[in-house]
């Protein structure tokens, strides 16, 4: 509990994001292009932070479905930055022992002609620790 | 030399449980200038102040300390009953020993000890206090109303039934306002034009009520019950008095590609024009934008076609001078522009409006004669979309909107989806909502009316983003409720604009000396008790240049704002506050410094001969007071670099005896 509230101080730090600006209005959510991947979506991050349910958020998928695409943190009416919540919880999750969501190893396999390597690298330096 | 009268309340026990009255009656006996201290258990009975009246004939007391409430409380009571017994009433002085004493405090000892030095540091100013006459000043009994839409209307029809002038200034060819271009009114649906042009007429012929129209306030100089308002007439090119409003010349004139300002440029109308069948005055007005014979000097069709004769290309602005004793802001309101939601796709489809664009669609005198139709096609929309809060509460530093809520949205959207399902059953309307905000009498039943009764589908979450694709917009929005991501195909988006007040409000604060919230609505003077006047005497305000209000709240604004102007002009003179500042001509260097800080107006500069000890005479350049503006709030004494001003009744000296008495 100690340790989840720890991360939690942690997540508001890294993030710099006040959940209880938060009205509750979903724009994020509405104009999220993930939507259908995602377990959890832009606003239920921001609620989930807020009451301190940390631990489900640190083990979803939805961490890298999350296009880091920043149209939340554009729309979003009252400045609450959803993006960027859903960052500092994935670089949190990496940090973890053993959090590396990907490894060099698994690079060759990830390549083919279809996938830009730009986005390979990207997602190497983003999910890893 | 005073001879002062102190004279202890025990407020029952509010102080008395506290203090020991007798003893700070004793111990301020004893302080210079007091030749009389007693106590008694209720100053403010009649059998109290009996004792003060008493006591100022058989002492020849001339100055007065009441040791009791706040001064908020009963400093008048006290200073009528010294003025009944012949002394001045700024003689008196109240220590409050209730709310900033006994109340406070729990021991009678620290309670007394701090009693008696709030005593003496009022015993000190007594001594220092001189008589004081408030000043009169004439009333003139005109009134001037800035804004010509229903609060404007309102105020000016209550304040000339009352039987005093009035004038209303209005920029745009007629009165009416925004009201005139709504279609039905929440929230029981009478049309707004019925409502409104009645009264519009009544102005016109309201024999107390001239009305400005086409016309702006260019300056205001003066102050309460006595402005000098310049009113600038701009040119219409057509004289008011000779045009009978026939309408011929807006049939014939051959510029016809005019955006009409009056549907928010969903049609066209021409260069000269009237904005609507009903306006008032009834009189055309040429665009001179576009007019080819005030641009090109060749046309003139209007001119010929004109039986009455009233056009007159070579009209130039005329100003306007009038003296006022009253002013009220009604500058209203606008939406706020769409231009920076990229999301909602406003600038790229001609089928994204604002609400009030919907209001001109469904107005029976609007660019579709009231069939609700696409404006890119003409079409009838099937699935339409409403989305509210756009632009209302953002957070503070958001560029694009405005962090207060806008209050009228949630009425009007339900109307907009109640009256669009009640004459096209076929459409399927959503209205995508954050809260549903209903305060108001009748109000919460109708939006309720529209779900239960007329189906219209209430969804608890914001459109994320409307992307045109053919022929229809697709809305993606969430539904938190139910947890889902909706895509709609619609074929109308509505967007629940946010409100602002008008442009012109900033600069008629200016010139008003009048405050103004970061908003740009006016400030009043109290939130809660004084509602419709502002901080600046003689300036009251009515209606959305205030705060966001629908038509019921405006028209009891702009009421409220008649009778508060009444009761200024029903007076012969004004009293002012003698408590005001004035400048010792002696030690003033002409720097300018209190005129900046001044929040009033109140001070101006002269240039006045003195004559110097060598019998020569000098001009210099002094600062004057007026003191039927200053409202004694004391900025200019702080800023005068050489002390030259001060404030009568609180002089620099009088306030130093106090922390005196207070630290001795």
């Amino acid at each position: 509990m100690a340790d989840m509230e720890r991360k939690r101080e942690q997540i508001l730090r890294i993030s710099g994001v006040n959940p209880r600006k938060c009205m509750r209005c979903g724009k994020c959510t509405a104009t999220c292009p993930s939507y259908d991947e995602m377990e959890y979506h832009p606003h239920e991050f921001v609620y989930m932070v807020e009451t301190g349910e940390i631990e489900p958020l640190l083990k979803s998928e939805s961490l890298y479905k999350c296009l880091s695409c920043m149209a939340c943190v554009e729309r979003c009416p009252r400045g609450v930055e959803p993006g960027k919540l859903v960052e500092a919880i994935r670089l949190v999750a990496v940090r973890e022992k053993g959090g590396d969501r990907i490894t060099a190893n698994d690079i060759p396999a990830l390549l083919d002609d279809e996938m830009p390597q730009q986005a390979i690298v990207t997602a190497f330096r983003k999910y890893q620790k | 030399m005073q001879r002062i009268g102190v004279f202890v309340c025990h407020c029952g026990t509010n102080i008395a449980g506290t203090v020991d009255v007798a003893a700070v009656s004793e111990s301020l006996g004893k302080e210079q200038g007091v030749v009389f201290s007693t106590h008694y258990q209720y100053m403010c009975s009649q059998a109290g102040q009996d004792i003060i009246k008493n006591a100022i004939a058989e002492y020849k007391l001339t100055g007065i300390v009441v040791c009791s409430c706040s001064p908020r409380m009963h400093e008048t009571t006290f200073r009528k009953t010294a003025a009944a017994a012949g002394i001045n009433p700024y003689m008196v002085e109240i220590a409050n020993i209730r709310e900033q004493c006994s109340w406070v405090h729990k021991d009678t000892i620290s309670g007394t000890e701090k009693a008696i030095i709030l005593g003496k540091a009022a015993v000190a100013k007594v001594n220092l206090n001189a008589p004081l006459t408030p000043g009169e000043t004439p009333v003139t009994k005109r009134a001037l109303v800035i804004g010509g839409g229903i609060a404007g209307i309102q105020t000016a029809l209550d304040i000339a039934d009352a039987g005093f002038p009035v004038d209303i200034v209005e920029k745009k060819p007629t009165i009416g306002g925004k009201m005139a271009q709504l279609d039905k009114t929440f929230p029981t649906l009478d049309c707004a034009a019925c409502i409104l042009t009645p009264k519009m007429v009544d102005v016109a012929q309201n024999d107390k009520i001239r009305i400005f129209s086409y016309s702006e306030v260019t300056s205001v100089k003066g102050f309460v019950g006595n402005f000098d308002v310049t009113i600038k007439r701009k040119a219409r090119y057509v004289k008011e008095d000779v045009c009978t409003g026939c309408g011929a010349c807006t049939e014939k004139c051959p510029q016809k590609k005019v955006p009409n300002e009056f549907n928010l440029g969903m049609d066209n109308r021409r260069a000269i024009y009237i904005p609507f069948a009903q306006a008032v005055p009834k009189v055309a007005t040429i665009d001179p934008d576009y007019c080819m014979m005030l641009k090109t000097g060749k046309c003139g069709v209007c001119s010929k076609v004109c039986t009455a004769g009233a056009i007159d290309y070579k009209a130039k602005d005329e100003y306007v001078e009038e003296k006022y004793g009253a002013i009220v802001v009604a500058t209203g309101f606008n939406p706020i522009s769409m231009d920076k939601f990229d999301e909602f796709a406003y600038s790229q489809s001609k089928d994204v409006i604002t609400s009030l664009e919907f209001e001109r669609l469904t107005n029976a005198a609007g660019p579709t004669q009231g069939k609700l139709l696409r404006p890119s096609d003409g079409e009838h929309p099937h699935t339409i979309v409403f989305v509210q809060c756009v632009g209302s509460r953002c957070d503070s530093c958001s560029e694009k909107g405005k962090e207060y809520c806008s209050k009228i949205c949630c009425m009007y959207t339900a109307k907009h989806a109640m009256l669009t399902r009640d004459k096209y059953p076929d459409t399927d309307v959503y209205v995508f909502y954050i809260d549903v905000r209903t305060p108001g009498k009748n109000f919460d039943e109708f939006y309720r009316r529209a779900v239960e009764e007329y189906g219209v589908h209430y969804i608890k979450g914001m459109v994320g983003k409307v992307s045109p694709e053919g022929k229809k917009l697709m809305v993606q929005a969430s539904d938190l409720i139910a947890g889902k991501q909706l895509h709609i195909e619609a074929d109308l988006v509505v967007l629940a604009a946010a409100i602002e007040p008008d442009k012109s409000a900033r600069p008629l604060a200016t010139m008003l000396t009048a405050s103004m919230d970061t908003n740009d609505f006016f400030t009043e003077a109290h939130p809660k008790l004084r509602p419709v006047e502002s901080p600046t005497a003689g300036v009251f305000l009515s209606g959305a240049c205030q705060g966001p209000k629908d038509i019921p709240e405006t028209v009891s604004q702009a009421g409220a704002a008649a009778a508060k102007v009444i009761g200024l002009l029903c007076k012969d003179k004004l009293t002012g506050n003698p408590c005001v500042a004035h400048s010792d001509e002696m030690m003033c260097n002409g720097c300018s410094t209190c005129e900046k800080v001044c929040p009033y107006g109140a001070i101006t500069y002269v240039d006045k001969e003195f004559r110097m000890p060598d019998r020569t005479t000098r001009v210099r350049r002094v600062a004057q007071v007026n003191e039927a503006v200053c409202q004694g709030c004391g900025c200019c004494t702080v800023a005068c670099p050489s002390g030259a001003m001060d404030l009568k009744g609180f002089a620099g000296k009088q306030i130093m005896a106090e922390v005196d008495a207070i630290c001795r």
